[in-house]
């Protein structure tokens, strides 16, 4: 079966371009049908891989702009295909909550563009096997949310979006030089090539990976965010519109992990095993910040949003283990991650609807109260986000720490406090918004049809991750041991240079 | 009795007509747009001389496409034609014919008379010609005041605006300083070498040594002075604002485009074959003119309220990225260079269409409050500026993107990684007022018209004329065609890049 990637590709921005120039009642119907063809494509995909070949697959590979060498190169690899699915699942449910539950914000057609460019750059910045592409891609993302912000954001949306702009801009243009500079140095005189297959045979000299791989970790780091990179997250959040911001937390930020598997760890292996340590440092401090700051903030959009620096935290400390197994768990965890953390900021709209439009958690209590069934759904996925047994996250979870174990033993002790404090800070904001005493504002009801269309199959999917994580582990397994194997060649030279034997 | 006369008098110099067709188009239509313009009927007047303007210009464009590929070198070596004159009389006459449509209707055109200012227009254009394709340092400076003359008398044409009269005499004292200047320069230089031909003078230095002779480097550095004053490079841009903000708006879109790629050509053609083997000594002071430039640019253009002052600062900060092609001294830089004045034109000049209509429609002028509410009130016009901010701040999927890309490129490609990552952060600063205006653009609902007729209100004894004029077609039409073009060559460049990779052939790099 041939399956066209630029198909997929482009789809979105084609059905956002439709929405646009069609009557603007159809705008959000239009929307909605073309991420559901995405993701039926997608689901295709998944069942058409071949898992047992692995590998890159339906690659497409054009020549885009011939004096810089820059090819228009698509493939889906173990890495990608599920987040892929992903992307499509969160952006249809997206969809699905503009239609059914906004009111009319207005310009129906421009939203849907712009959410139809986002999802095509989100795509694009997945399926890249051309790192220049790769790097158009990503610092692409950011352009129509600049848009979504700028006209459905909240009051600070002006100062919120421009310091957005500017901290994630400042890593991805860095990198866009670093990515430049790699090509043309590897063609030595040449035609640079910045394809990500032909660059594995000329890998850089050591000297100049290290700042390159610098610039690539701090785009990846900021978008992600990390904790000393995390300065435009709360203005970010806070005014982000709900359908805007479950993307965003949930699918841009694994773009980020992504791109440390596919771009960053293949091609600077040396540079990522020297700077291993200050990596899992920086991941460390992320799970142990982001965890506190989750625990105290009083906005229930705040609390996921610093979870979210938690959690990609240990997707961090999973790959930089450079052990098969976090790496593997790190995978896993991202698509869990986006699935939970998607649900959970539509559970905040919800919430917030139960509380007369505040999203403070000291406005909020005893809206379980009329509202078991709710309840239920925000308790699942709260528990998915602490990561209790017998959920996908604790698989990923465990993976990463059996992975940082045995490579950097003190980073994952300090990490599993990480889970115990995860477990605070979910269970604080079930808890004082779902029990406690009924709060002054609080009117609840239950939960309502056209709610219960969004949050349902995002809790389905959750559920079916919990029960068969193996199939989003398995395409991954081989892609991430070719990820590593670079890194973890120069880490084994490196050790059997210093001490016989010490390599694993 | 019949003296053989010729013999004592030196054989005329060959002249190669068709090589200067470029240059004869702009010169005759400038007189025929003088001649035009003293007709009687105001329609005439009005209407043709436009016309004429825009026939010139397409004829030259169509001299320097007739011309293209070739590589000759006209009037006994005072001029080179080559890929690089062409291109950049390309982006020149482009930048005319553009600039023609802006001023089509402007008040500046009929304080003035339409004659006077079109065939301004068109002689600051062919000062342009003999600007770049000079090589040779009298030819030089002929073209420098041929440009720089008709360019100080537009900028003053509003004759009823002081504004107007204060950048004329601003850009007419410090742009003789600079003149000066570059002329004191070339003075020393051919005392020092004893040769004012290009060519001539780079033999002259590499076989007597000169690279540290202190005539020489005096020499050196009052060009590099002279000419980054008609450049605007920082520390010698200061009267850009001003006169960029002064001078009737057509004027400064001309000016932004087409003056600067004349400098650059020259800046190019001087140091990069004249004075290249003495590149070692001159490249750190480019490199740092670079670096000041980026930076004052960037920084000045911060909180801005007037457009055309952001535009202008703004235009000083792309020179710098200019620049960091220009120091790599490498083929690539010079395609680079190419290509960023070409791409960077497309969103600098519909800029500059929409803060004219906005001029037009509205009371507020230049102010970027003119634009509050664009998007609800006229999409297009909001959609053409949105894309010109992008392009000119490079967000990927425009013009201004692949523009970066290749100067990067190019960049990395010439050593020169690090001056590409100071671009690229500065480049990050200048979101901090371009985005700004797409943010006014797309949030500022002004308080919309009370019944939704979206009618003007009418002020208080306001005759029928009262209110804001029309912007007229012409404006939303270039303005519409520049943001296709930021759009198509932000997703496929390499059109541009072919056109622009000769470029450096005529130069020996």
């Amino acid at each position: 079966m041939t399956i066209h990637l630029s198909i997929i590709l482009w789809l979105p921005a084609v059905a956002g371009l439709l929405a646009l120039l069609l009557p603007s009642r159809f705008a959000r119907w239009i929307s909605l049908i073309g991420t559901l063809l995405v993701l039926a494509y997608t689901i295709t995909l998944l069942a058409d891989y071949d898992r047992a070949l692995g590998g890159l697959q339906y690659v497409t590979d054009e020549l885009w702009i011939s004096s810089i060498g820059v090819h228009y190169a698509l493939g889906v690899s173990g890495l990608n295909l599920v987040l892929l699915a992903t992307t499509a699942v969160i952006f249809t449910a997206s969809a699905l909550w503009t239609l059914v539950d906004e009111p009319d914000h207005g310009k129906p057609g421009i939203y849907a563009l712009l959410m139809g460019l986002a999802q095509t750059a989100v795509l694009g910045a997945f399926l890249a096997q051309d790192r220049a592409l790769f790097v158009i891609f990503f610092d692409l993302m950011l352009v129509p949310f600049y848009f979504l912000i700028v006209i459905w954001g909240g009051p600070d949306r002006t100062s919120a979006v421009l310091k957005l702009f500017l901290y994630t801009l400042v890593g991805s243009l860095l990198m866009l030089v670093g990515a430049i500079t790699t090509g043309v140095m590897a063609a030595d005189g040449g035609q640079p090539s910045f394809l990500l297959a032909e660059l594995a045979k000329t890998p850089l000299g050591s000297t100049a990976q290290g700042w390159i791989f610098l610039a690539f970790a701090l785009a990846f780091l900021i978008k992600m965010p990390s904790f000393p990179f995390h300065g435009w997250m709360p203005d970010g959040y806070s005014n982000m519109p709900i359908g805007v911001l479950a993307v965003f937390t949930a699918i841009l930020s694994k773009v980020a992990a992504y791109g440390f598997l596919q771009v960053a760890l293949p091609l600077f292996p040396e540079a990522a095993v020297e700077y291993q340590e200050l990596l899992m440092i920086v991941a460390v401090a992320s799970i142990l910040y982001g965890s506190v700051m989750a625990f105290t903030v009083d906005s229930a959009r705040l609390v996921l949003g610093y979870s979210s620096i938690a959690q990609l935290g240990f997707i961090v400390l999973g790959i930089f283990a450079l052990d098969g197994r976090g790496a593997d768990g790190a995978l896993l965890q991202a698509t869990n991650h986006a699935i939970v953390a998607g649900a959970l900021i539509f559970v905040v709209a919800m919430l917030a609807r139960r509380t007369g439009g505040s999203e403070k958690l000291s406005d909020m209590g005893g809206i379980a109260k009329g509202a078991p069934a709710f309840a239920a759904v925000f308790l699942v996925l709260s528990f998915a986000l602490l990561a209790m047994p017998g959920t996908a996250n604790f698989v990923g979870e465990f993976m990463i720490l059996l992975g940082t174990f045995t490579s950097k033993m003190a980073f994952a002790f300090v990490a599993a406090i990480g889970v115990a404090l995860a477990a605070f800070y979910a269970l604080r904001l079930y808890v004082s918004s779902m029990h406690h005493r009924v709060a002054e504002k609080v009117n609840s009801f239950e939960l309502t049809l056209r709610e219960g269309l969004v949050i349902v199959p995002l809790l389905l999917v959750v559920i079916a991750l919990a029960l068969y994580p193996q199939f989003a582990l398995s395409p991954a397994q081989d892609a991430t041991s070719k990820a590593l194997s670079a890194a973890q060649q120069v880490q084994n030279s490196d050790a059997s240079n210093t001490t016989q034997g010490a390599a694993r | 009795m019949s003296f053989s006369v010729a013999a004592a008098v030196p054989a005329a110099p060959y002249i190669d007509w068709a090589g200067l067709s470029p240059l004869l188009a702009l010169l005759g239509g400038a007189i025929v747009a003088l001649i035009v313009g003293l007709a009687g009927p105001r329609a005439i007047r009005t209407q043709v001389v436009p016309l004429v303007s825009l026939v010139t210009f397409a004829a030259a464009i169509g001299c320097v496409i007739a011309l293209w590929g070739q590589s000759i070198v006209l009037i006994e070596g005072a001029l080179q034609l080559d890929p690089l004159t062409l291109i950049l009389m390309l982006v020149i006459c482009g930048a005319g014919i553009i600039s023609t449509l802006l001023a089509w209707r402007d008040q500046a055109a009929d304080e003035i008379a339409h004659g006077e200012f079109f065939s301004l227009m068109l002689l600051g254009s062919a000062g342009m010609f003999v600007l770049v394709a000079s090589r040779d340092l009298v030819t030089t400076f002929v073209g420098l005041e041929l440009l720089s003359l008709p360019l100080y008398i537009l900028c003053a044409s509003r004759v009823r605006a002081e504004r107007s009269l204060e950048a004329g005499l601003k850009y007419l004292i410090v742009g003789s300083v600079g003149s000066a200047t570059v002329l004191y320069g070339f003075a020393l230089l051919y005392g020092a070498t004893g040769q004012t031909g290009y060519s001539e003078i780079a033999a002259a230095i590499a076989s007597n040594g000169l690279a540290t002779d202190p005539l020489f480097l005096t020499a050196v550095a009052m060009c590099t002075v002279g000419f980054a004053f008609k450049a605007s490079l920082a520390p010698f841009h200061q009267w850009t604002p001003d006169v960029y903000e002064g001078a009737p708006t057509p004027v400064t879109a001309f000016m932004s485009v087409a003056t600067k790629a004349a400098a650059f050509g020259v800046i190019i053609r001087l140091f990069d074959v004249a004075l290249r083997p003495a590149a070692e000594t001159w490249e750190p002071i480019w490199v740092a003119i670079a670096l000041i430039t980026m930076v004052v640019g960037n920084v000045g253009a911060l909180r801005q309220p007037s457009m055309k002052r952001m535009l202008a600062y703004s235009s000083v900060a792309q020179a710098g990225y200019v620049l960091v092609g220009f120091v790599l001294v490498t083929d690539l830089g010079v395609q680079a260079i190419c290509s960023y004045l070409i791409l960077y034109s497309l969103g600098n000049l519909a800029a500059f269409a929409v803060v004219i209509a906005r001029e037009r429609e509205t009371d507020e002028g230049d102010n970027i409050s003119a634009l509050r509410g664009l998007g609800s009130e006229r999409p297009v016009l909001a959609l053409v500026m949105t894309m010109a901010m992008l392009s000119l701040a490079g967000i990927p999927a425009t013009a201004g993107f692949m523009a970066k890309l290749r100067l990067i490129e190019a960049a990395a490609a010439g050593d020169y990684a690090w001056l590409a990552a100071v671009l690229v952060i500065l480049s990050v600063v200048s979101l901090a007022y371009y985005l700004p205006v797409v943010a006014t653009i797309w949030r500022g609902e002004t308080e919309p018209a009370a019944d939704g007729a979206g009618g003007v209100p009418v002020l208080a004894g306001g005759a029928p004329d009262a209110e804001p004029g029309r912007a007229g077609w012409e404006l939303t039409l270039i303005g519409a065609v520049l943001a296709i073009a930021v759009l198509v060559f932000g997703i496929i460049p390499q059109p541009v890049f072919n056109l622009v990779a000769s470029a450096a052939r005529g130069l020996g790099l």
